[in-house]
């Protein structure tokens, strides 16, 4: 085993160990991770080789890089020591090939000259190659931890140093998320999700080259561009036709070909998910989705709010052909409870993904009245991550779900959540605790 | 709506979930186009697993396509030309060839879904819901 140091991007930091650990399971290696501070954007991790170190980043969304370390040390005359203690018997190995020396830092700043000071200080390596700015053999890199003493006021020095081999760059510093950009993308809309934390979901969710990926959700498409970033083969669908289509030639399959991978794009279909049209015993590889936020955000399904208004309806007839036939007949949708259409998400995901397949998706906690917020447990089905992103007077959560099949026999709470979660809304708000479901029935 | 999709849905009415005939949908007064995608067989071999053959046959059909074979080899080599060949007809029938409009009938219910402008719409009308 071998040391390697990670450096992190400092963007959701409870996100990050979740995807390096989603990357070691993909990758069926195992690592302990336990080192991770959330204050630190570096992580010191034991692997066997540079193959499993160039796996556990490459796809990376929340780290910037690993590197073969080479040292550590709290100052800089630490760090040489321990340089030429651990890492000489390296030297020899690297002193002909092309090279060139980075220096990144967090949270501090050196000028260029102070650089090359730096940079001249490990002449002790003795590296005889060429150096080259373009493409070198090897890139060598000094991480620099600064911590400033208040926000306004910046560290002189870093309070930690790290020296190491590049072994490789993460998607992140390869440019991805500049390339998925919303603000440059062809269709968008106002439930687009952004580019970062969608390809993130697409690592939890485990998307590979020849799968296939569902987003039975999939309103503007920003799951079916991030998944087939990773190679998936996409299928979406929509109970409102006019987010698929888009507007003229801005639509899903436009973003696919901005991106140059049209042939990771299947198809866009109209319907409600609860009456699904893809046969039951489809293999569907993985399921990524950021389901409706409830009945107010448009959570519908097929069918009438108030049967007897529409009982006989169907009989009536347009221009001699049943109106339910014509091309333009839009149906009636009624409401819906966001619990309900949750698990029966995670019943689906429990017939159609293979073993060992995932379910990803994003869970509103609505407000205040909601909790304690219930996570959807389903008998066939391990929940593998529960992530919370926190905004201002809200969070969402993250849940990714394995699914092991019949035998499992884990916990499952459909039964028992839905009607007392419902119950304990109603009646708090009849003790006039906020306006919750019984007052919202009284104004309409 | 590409013809690989034609494999995957039934009517999505739940009262025909206990017949076999709400798969595959029959395609009636449909308009084809050729969109060239780029060959790629490792792509198409992960495809073929998950089809249903006889659908294929039977959609192909529907468009009057009858030139298939009545099943798909054991062993897909693509090393061997005439699986070559057969692999390259099905990218062009799967992948390459898009439905813009047209009707799907299931033909347990009598149910018809349309198609329009490339995209299929399996709304149902309250009574069928
Ligand atoms: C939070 S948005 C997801 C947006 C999507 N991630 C995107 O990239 O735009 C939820 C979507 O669910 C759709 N929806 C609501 N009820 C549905 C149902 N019963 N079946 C299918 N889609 C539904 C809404 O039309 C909406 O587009
Ligand atoms: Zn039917």
């Amino acid at each position: 085993m071998k040391e390697y140091v990670i450096f992190l991007a400092q963007q959701h930091p409870t996100f990050r160990v979740a995807e390096l650990r989603a990357l070691a399971d993909l990758y069926k290696f195992e690592v302990d991770l336990s080192g991770h501070d959330e204050k630190s954007p570096f992580l010191i991790v034991r692997l066997e080789n540079d193959d499993q170190a160039s796996k556990l980043v490459s796809r990376g969304i929340l780290s910037r890089g690993i590197y073969e370390l080479w040292g550590v040390g709290d100052t800089e005359e630490e760090l040489h020591q321990d340089v030429k203690r651990r890492s000489s018997h390296l030297w020899e190995k690297y002193n002909q090939c092309t090279f060139k020396f980075d220096v990144l830092a967090y949270k501090g700043k050196r000028s260029n000259v102070e650089k090359i000071r730096l940079i001249e200080r490990f002449g002790y390596l003795d590296f005889h190659g060429a150096i080259r700015m373009k493409n070198p053999d090897q890139v060598f890199t000094i991480l620099e931890h600064y911590t400033p003493p208040t926000e306004h006021d910046a560290a002189e020095l870093p309070s930690k140093y790290y020296f190491g081999r590049e072994v490789e760059l993460s998607g992140r510093s390869r440019g991805v998320l500049e390339k998925y950009d919303l603000k440059k993308r062809k269709y968008i809309g106002t439930t687009t999700f952004e580019a970062e934390l969608a390809l993130v979901t697409c690592n939890l969710a485990h998307c590979v080259p020849g799968s296939i990926m569902y987003d039975p959700f999939v309103g503007t498409g920003s799951f079916l561009v991030a998944g087939a970033h990773y190679g998936c083969l996409t299928v979406g669908s929509d109970i409102d036709g006019r987010l698929i289509k888009g507007k003229g030639n801005a639509n899903i399959k436009a973003n696919f070909k901005q991106y140059g991978m049209p042939h990771l794009f299947m198809d866009v279909l109209t319907m409600d998910f609860t009456h699904n049209a893809l046969r039951d015993d489809l293999v569907i590889d993985t399921i990524v989705c950021d389901p409706p936020y409830g009945i107010r955000e448009g959570l519908k399904v097929l069918g009438a709010k108030n049967p007897e208004r529409f009982e006989g309806k169907e009989n009536i007839e347009i221009d001699g052909e049943k109106a339910y036939l014509k091309k333009d007949y839009i149906p009636t949708k009624k409401p819906y409870e966001l619990d309900s259409l949750l698990y029966d998400l995670l019943e689906f995901a429990s017939r159609r993904l293979p073993i060992g397949g995932r379910l990803a998706f994003w869970m509103p906690t609505a407000n205040d009245n909601f909790e304690p917020t219930i996570i959807p447990l389903h008998r066939n089905l391990e929940l593998k991550h529960h992530l919370v992103q926190e905004f201002n007077k809200w969070s969402r959560r993250l849940l990714v779900y394995v699914n092991h099949g019949d035998g499992y026999n884990g916990e499952e709470n459909r039964a028992v959540t839905m009607h007392q979660e419902f119950r304990k809304m109603y009646f708090r708000s009849r003790r006039g605790e906020g306006t919750t479901l019984a007052d919202q029935e009284k104004e309409e | 709506m590409k013809f690989l999709t034609t494999n995957f849905v039934k009517c999505t009415s739940k009262a025909c979930d206990s017949t076999t005939d709400n798969f595959p949908l029959q395609f009636n007064d449909c308009e084809l186009i050729q969109e060239e995608q780029e060959f790629k067989p490792e792509f198409l071999l992960n495809i073929l697993d998950r089809l249903d053959w006889s659908a294929v046959l039977k959609v192909a059909h529907d468009l009057g396509n009858d030139s298939l074979p009545q099943a798909l080899p054991e062993n897909v080599d693509p090393e061997d030309p005439d699986t070559l060949a057969l692999l390259k007809d099905l990218h062009s029938l799967l992948l390459e060839t898009n439905i813009t409009q047209g009707e799907m009938k299931c033909r347990a219910c009598e149910h018809v879904y349309y198609i329009k402008n490339s995209i299929p719409n399996f709304l149902l009308p309250p009574h069928l819901a």
